[in-house]
């Protein structure tokens, strides 16, 4: 499967704060989080992004707290994926849970600004900057991991497992 | 190729004879645990997928703390649907108020959590039983639905960075500023997805409480888990308390690190780290003059009893300066009554500082000694975010328990050495 967006760009040690800011944690409703997803850094990105696009970012993306809002909002916005130079670890394990992808790409991101239109393909490993005409490898995503997406994150998965024994 | 602690003890969980850096697992869980924040989103999930009953009622705990006792009316309905929960679906380790602690002190002291564990725990400093040679690791409420449930976790198995302690510490230089130093060399996410391994002759003199701390902070370093060897230190602790048996487990001689780094525990000053990140360290000679309004000892890094007992022998005699405001959080209520039998907690008091009830309370700016706005605290604690402690334009420095004593003392940042100690 092949995922093409836009990119929306931001910079290192991007916090859940930021993701999500805490004074709107007195709800866990995706639709309500993806209002205020990214608020504290980019005003326009909860309005302006379209279904489908990419977040992108330098290292140690999520850092902070384990709060699950984080990947909710962000996937709740339509953002299809995020790609970072790397990411924080509980963050990591979140995205996956909800069933956001998310991709590891060191020497992709500095490359890559706000509009990129980009193409993922994570099966095969490689990530093509369109706008600018790059293509890279990327880590590929564990079979696991995908079957993760697929369902819809860890608890569709395990309830998948669940009615199949 | 042999394998570190880590791998080891995945291994053993996963019922394979060796696993790789970056190989994902499906591992046991000997416990899970979840907190009043973390836990009643993993209930909702447990309820909602219609599971009737856990995978063990005696391998989950569920401890109330961060707002524990009942900060206001909305961590009141969180405590609640906890209790409601354990009562419900008859989960033997939940701990009521009057019975409960910090989570990272009380499941260790408890003996519920023993040498050799795979522990994982919605709140990012789970890993604080590394210091008890088990794997503990922070995780999602979601991970920790999926764990009361199945009993399972998915895990990718960390790469290791070994780090070898030589040396003895000099007077007043504690585990807190050993892992303080670390981490101020190898910054915030110096051990990104690794895990922090310790060796070493250095190791003989760490007590238990010094571990504890150090492996409570690697996760203020990125890593996934900060795990130390099992020695005469670690069998006391664990058989004085242990509720099970353990299984001891060793690194291989030739085991793979990813990296290798060395500290000469003689050379080191007590460190204290500067806002915002717990990386912002410098030596206690280099600080200068910082006066502050708060001191608080306490938290699931330092609020045991050897972190009483270090805090008490400062301040011991002398008074809490005018213009500081000195909070004493124990940890557990094991603590509390070990610091009343000791007379630790009158020496606090007379001395002029507040003796609480255990909570995480004023450790995340939740309750119990929040600051306004341009206030100042040196916290015994482990973060020191923009806004960890209440307002955004707060400051907050981390320090070990007889630095915060002594600046409690000093109405600035200072050691105990200024008070001719
Ligand atoms: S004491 Fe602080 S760091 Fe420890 S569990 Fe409580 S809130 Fe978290």
């Amino acid at each position: 499967m092949i995922l093409n967006g836009r990119a929306w760009k931001y910079g290192d040690d991007v916090d859940t704060d930021v993701i999500i800011p805490a004074r709107y944690l007195n709800t866990s409703d995706p639709a309500e989080l993806a209002k205020h997803c990214m608020e504290d850094i980019d005003g326009n990105y909860a309005s302006g992004v379209s279904a489908g696009d990419f977040i992108v970012a330098g290292k140690n993306f999520g850092c902070g707290s384990s709060r699950e809002h984080a990947p909710i909002a962000i996937k709740a916005s339509g953002a299809r994926a995020v790609i970072a130079g790397s990411f924080a670890r509980i963050f990591y394990r979140n995205a996956f849970n909800m069933g956001l992808p998310i991709i590891e790409a060191p020497q992709a991101v500095d490359g890559i600004d706000s509009g990129d239109v980009l193409a993922v393909d994570m099966e095969n490993g490689i990530l093509r900057n369109e706008t600018k005409k790059r293509e890279y490898g990327i880590a590929t995503v564990p079979p696991f991991m995908r079957e993760l997406v697929a369902a819809g994150g860890l608890l569709n998965y395990m309830a998948g497992r669940r009615k199949g024994k | 190729m042999g394998m570190t602690l880590t791998e080891k003890i995945l291994a053993r969980h996963a019922g394979k004879d060796r696993v790789e850096p970056g190989e994902l697992i499906l591992a046991k869980v000997d416990l899970a645990l979840g907190n009043d924040v973390t836990s009643p989103i993993a209930i909702d999930a447990v309820r909602r997928m219609g599971v009737k009953a856990v995978f063990d009622r005696e391998k989950i705990a569920l401890v109330p703390d961060h707002f524990a006792p009942n900060k206001d009316i909305k961590s009141a309905e969180q405590m609640k649907k906890m209790r409601e929960f354990a009562r419900e679906y008859g989960i033997v380790n939940y701990f009521e108020v009057g019975r409960m602690g910090i989570e990272h002190v009380l499941l260790p002291d408890e003996g519920l959590v023993v040498p050799g564990d795979l522990v994982i725990g919605a709140d990012s400093h789970t890993c604080t039983y590394g210091a008890l040679c088990a794997f503990s690791t922070g995780v999602g409420s979601t991970d920790l639905a999926a764990a009361m449930i199945s009993g399972e976790v998915w895990l990718k198995v960390p790469s290791s960075l070994r780090i070898v302690l030589t040396g003895k510490p000099g007077k007043w230089v504690e585990g807190k500023d050993v892992i303080l130093h670390i981490i101020g060399k190898i910054g915030v996410d110096g051990a990104l997805y690794q895990a922090m391994e310790y060796a070493g002759d250095g190791l003989s003199s760490l007590p238990m409480a010094w571990r504890f701390t150090m492996s409570n902070m690697a996760i203020e370093a990125g890593a996934k888990n900060g795990i130390f060897p099992f020695d005469g230190i670690t069998r006391a602790y664990a058989d004085a308390r242990a509720k099970r048996k353990y299984e001891v487990v060793a690194a291989d001689k030739d085991a793979g690190y990813a990296a290798e780094m060395s500290v000469d525990l003689s050379s080191l000053e007590p460190q204290v780290a500067f806002p915002h990140l717990p990386s912002n360290t410098r030596p206690l000679s280099r600080v200068g003059n910082v006066p502050i309004d708060q001191v608080v000892v306490g938290s699931c890094t330092n609020g045991r009893i050897e972190d009483l007992r270090s805090a008490a022998a400062v301040i011991r005699g002398r008074k809490v300066h005018d213009g500081v405001r000195m909070l004493i959080f124990p940890a557990t209520q094991e603590i509390y009554l070990q610091a009343m039998r000791e007379g630790l907690m009158e020496t606090f008091v007379v001395a002029g500082a507040a003796f609480s009830t255990p909570t995480c309370g004023p450790c995340l700016g939740g309750h119990m000694g929040v600051l306004a706005k341009g206030e100042r605290a040196i916290a015994t604690t482990n973060r020191n975010f923009v806004g960890r402690m209440g307002h955004p334009e707060s400051e907050v420095y981390l320090a070990n328990p007889a630095i915060a004593a002594a600046s409690a003392v000093l109405g600035r940042i200072g050691g105990p050495d200024e008070l001719g100690l």
